[in-house]
């Protein structure tokens, strides 16, 4: 063909394009997450299944409603909004309430901002937020995993509800669920510490996701290896906790637990891999990371060790999200040819 | 892909992007001369600085090498008929820049044995640097990497300066293009006379090649041919974009930063494109002054990618034609490579003194049309090679916040596309900062033209006060 005859395109530089795009690094995130979800559904049973099912629904619901027609949905951050929500959220709380909660997630989270990349809170936990505000009972009535020991000698039954699940608004639950603490809990009100290996794996009470570091972090490591969450945020985080729980764990041993406990305890580890790593809500300069990681593991073992919750890793991950701006704008990068020598450089010539 | 933990693996290299090269289709390809077309379009104004002012009129006769544009001050460069023949128009004629501009069209003598008029080939042994520069200059050389700055006025580096280094580019880091590595390949000997009479010009000792190391092979033909009485280092530098600028090379070869608004002399170095150091030693051994080039036609889009040496005011028509033509799938042609090349609505444009290739994109390249909000998601910050923040950046320029974009250094980037290259929102970063800097540039003017406006009213108004005063007294 020869040239005569062509319609030529006009765009400006750069014609070329790296092929990561924003959708694709938000369905990446909710693919890691699925391990996470199955791991949760084995530990709770179908009451988990129904919990972040409802929560993703309600939040892409929203999301939907707010955007205006079905397409934003198409990025895939609702989804994550929705799944993250659900992994925090007890198995046996109402289904009315995990939608609710991922109304607000999406609805005060995120939209009262401006939509996707404009919020300043990780819009998942003010949802989670919210329904502790609201309904303190039932955020905290934490059920027990598959196969846990029963008073009467059995033990837990994979498919059987783990509360009032099908509960409706203004009406108390109608199903009984057997219940206990979280390891949290059972060490800060009773001074009983689960084994490490136990919260490694899972096998304990606690929100739908919150239990098993292992998968969490075999996610979070495939998505450090693609770039899509910046590594510095939970090894930051992490060496927070370590290194201050350990330190203070020297100080008072026997009222204050270690480290080993500590990171493995808890929403840490969801917190650190999903949440704190959400890149609307965490700074985008690489010194900027390590100040925000390190406040959040901070904030994480004052709130756990003297707080009055057992658990702090939500409301240390919301407090930086706040700090945020103010970290972008104090570690702006240094741009190329203003060091201090080529400062001395440019006055001796002028 | 630049950020996460890959980046540790490549030894904490952090900035840069690493689009695929695409050399592979021509960078084997010998250099091949393409015979002359049957006119050459000569724009006046081929490089930065003054356009050269016209020497001919319709209906004279030129012959391959004769003068037909003169330098307009220093920072110009004359302009020579790349191919005998009868001037057949001067006039505006379409530019690869996008507008029309005025330039001379020859109908090339299908006759003609298109050999130069017998000229004086310069001897450079003992030549001062007033002498060079000025043989450089009549010859009409520029920058062959893009630019096209008139390489005489590098020769003159600022006398509040002190050169240490000659810096010769080699990387050639834009995609597909491959026109440096074909002339470091065949024609070391070339660069390194070259390399002897800048110098010889600057008074320097010492001489840098810098080339990327995806071309072993031109790494080795320098290195074999370097004469043993100049100190000249070859450096294979890291693969990644932007490699080839300036600032970038002068800090992969002497580990300083050029400090920001400043040039390189300032630090000690001038940099020459390898290109550029061959068409003077070009100079220095045959007379002739820049009447062609070698440009790498290349891309997806072409049906037989090549390296050619053409005249220069060749038009992009017959280049593409003698390529064998476009693809079924074409959609773009540029001036230039991918990352910052020029896109061509019109083929009737001729190749410049400073275009390095042809590239020929396809529907395949075609970016996406939609964008995304901005996520954070910092890719941008480790892309920039002058470590500024685009995605700040864009948000200012979307706000019209020019000021604000200023105190951010705006006026340290390059336009080089590549946060523009790894926004996973393909969000148009680059291209808006193009956008703002000429926006700044035209209100600045606009200013200017006023406080000179109101200087003047100021000036008339005290001049007729005081005139008047002069009367009544």
């Amino acid at each position: 063909m020869t040239p005569a005859d062509r319609t030529l395109e006009l765009a400006a530089s750069p014609h070329l394009k790296a092929p990561d795009s924003t959708p694709r690094i938000m369905w990446t995130v909710v693919a890691t997450l699925i391990p996470v979800v199955v791991g949760a559904v084995w530990a709770f049973g179908p009451s988990a299944a129904l919990v972040i099912g409802v929560a993703v629904a309600g939040a892409v619901g929203t999301e939907r409603l707010l955007a205006g027609g079905p397409d934003p949905v198409r990025d895939g951050s609702a989804v994550i909004t929705g799944l993250l929500l659900g992994l925090t959220l007890p198995a046996g709380v109402p289904l009315w309430m995990a939608a609710l909660g991922g109304a607000v997630s999406i609805a005060l989270g995120k939209w009262v901002f401006g939509g996707l990349g404009q919020n300043v809170f990780n819009p998942a936990l003010v949802g989670r937020a919210f329904l502790q505000a609201a309904f303190p009972a039932a955020m905290t009535t934490w059920p027990l995993p598959t196969g846990a020991a029963l008073p009467d000698g059995g033990s837990v039954a994979w498919a059987a509800l783990r509360g009032p699940n099908l509960a409706l608004p203004l009406m108390g639950g109608s199903v009984d669920a057997v219940t206990g603490a979280t390891p949290l809990g059972l060490r800060k009100f009773e001074g009983v510490e689960t084994p490490v290996a136990d919260l490694f794996i899972g096998s304990i009470g606690g929100s739908v996701g919150e239990t098993s570091a292992l998968l969490i972090l075999l996610g979070g490591g495939y998505l450090a290896f693609r770039g899509y969450l910046d590594w510095r945020i939970p090894v930051s985080v992490l060496l927070a906790v370590a290194v201050l729980s350990s330190a203070l764990h020297a100080l008072r041993p026997d009222t204050l637990p270690g480290a080993p406990f500590m990171l493995f305890s808890g929403g840490l580890m969801l917190g650190a891999v999903y949440m704190a790593t959400d890149m609307v809500t965490s700074p985008v300069t690489r010194a900027g990371a390590w100040i925000y990681g390190a406040g959040i593991g901070a904030l994480v073992v004052i709130i756990r060790y003297w707080g009055g919750l057992p658990e702090g890793v939500m409301y240390a991950i919301l407090l930086m999200n706040a700090m945020v701006p103010f970290i972008d704008r104090a570690t702006q990068p240094r741009v190329f040819g203003t060091s201090r020598r080529n400062r001395r450089e440019r006055e001796a010539t002028t | 892909m630049t950020s996460g933990l890959r980046g540790l693996f490549r030894g904490g290299f952090r900035h840069g992007v690493h689009p695929p090269d695409h050399k592979e289709s021509t960078e084997s390809l010998p250099i091949r001369r393409m015979p002359f077309p049957d006119e050459v379009v000569l724009p006046l104004s081929q490089h930065a600085g003054a356009p050269a002012a016209c020497l001919v009129r319709p209906g004279d006769r030129v012959e391959r090498g004769d003068a037909i544009g003169s330098a307009q001050g220093h920072v110009s460069v004359p302009i020579h008929a790349t191919a005998s023949g009868t001037v057949a128009a001067v006039e505006l004629a379409p530019h690869p820049s996008g507008r029309w501009m005025d330039a001379v069209r020859i109908a090339v003598d299908p006759h003609s044995a298109q050999i130069p008029r017998p000229r004086i080939v310069p001897r450079w042994e003992g030549l001062d640097a007033v002498a060079t520069r000025a043989a450089v200059k009549n010859a009409g050389v520029v920058g062959l990497g893009g630019a096209a700055f008139p390489t005489h006025v590098k020769l003159e580096p600022p006398p509040d300066t002190e050169i240490e280094l000659l810096l010769v580019n080699g990387a050639e880091c834009e995609p597909y293009l491959t026109s440096d590595h074909r002339v470091m390949v065949e024609h070391p000997e070339r660069v390194h006379f070259g390399v002897r009479i800048m110098m010889q010009c600057l008074d320097v000792d010492r001489a840098v090649i810098g080339v990327e190391m995806n071309k072993p092979d031109a790494v080795a033909r320098l290195r074999e041919t370097v004469p043993e009485d100049l100190d000249v280092t070859v450096l294979p530098l890291r693969v990644k974009y932007p490699q080839g600028a300036e600032k970038m090379l002068i800090h992969a070869a002497t580990g300083r930063e050029v400090p920001s608004g400043m040039l390189p002399a300032h630090v000690g170095t001038v940099v020459q494109n390898v290109g550029s150091i061959a068409a003077i030693a070009e100079v220095f051994e045959t007379g002739y002054p820049l009447i062609e080039r070698i440009v790498t036609v290349s891309g997806p889009g072409i049906v037989r990618p090549m390296n050619l040496i053409v005249p220069v005011g060749t038009r992009a028509r017959d280049v593409l034609a003698f390529c064998g033509g476009l693809t079924e799938d074409a959609t773009e042609v540029l001036f230039g490579g991918p990352m910052m090349g020029a896109p061509q609505p019109d083929l009737d444009v001729p190749i410049l003194k400073g275009t390095s290739g042809i590239t020929v994109l396809t529907e395949r390249e075609r970016k996406p049309e939609r964008s995304w909000p901005c996520i954070a998601c910092a890719r941008c910050l480790g892309a920039c090679p002058v470590f500024l923040n685009p995605s700040r950046l864009g948000m200012l320029a979307q706000a019209g916040r020019w000021d604000e974009m200023t105190e951010m250094h705006l006026g340290d980037c390059m336009v080089c596309g590549s946060c523009s290259y790894v926004c996973p929102s393909n969000i148009p970063l680059s291209q808006m900062f193009s956008v703002a800097k000429s926006q700044m540039r035209r209100e600045r003017e606009a200013r200017e033209r006023h406080e000179r406006a109101v200087a003047e009213a100021e000036a008339s108004r005290r001049a007729e006060e005081s005139e008047a005063a002069g009367v009544s007294a």
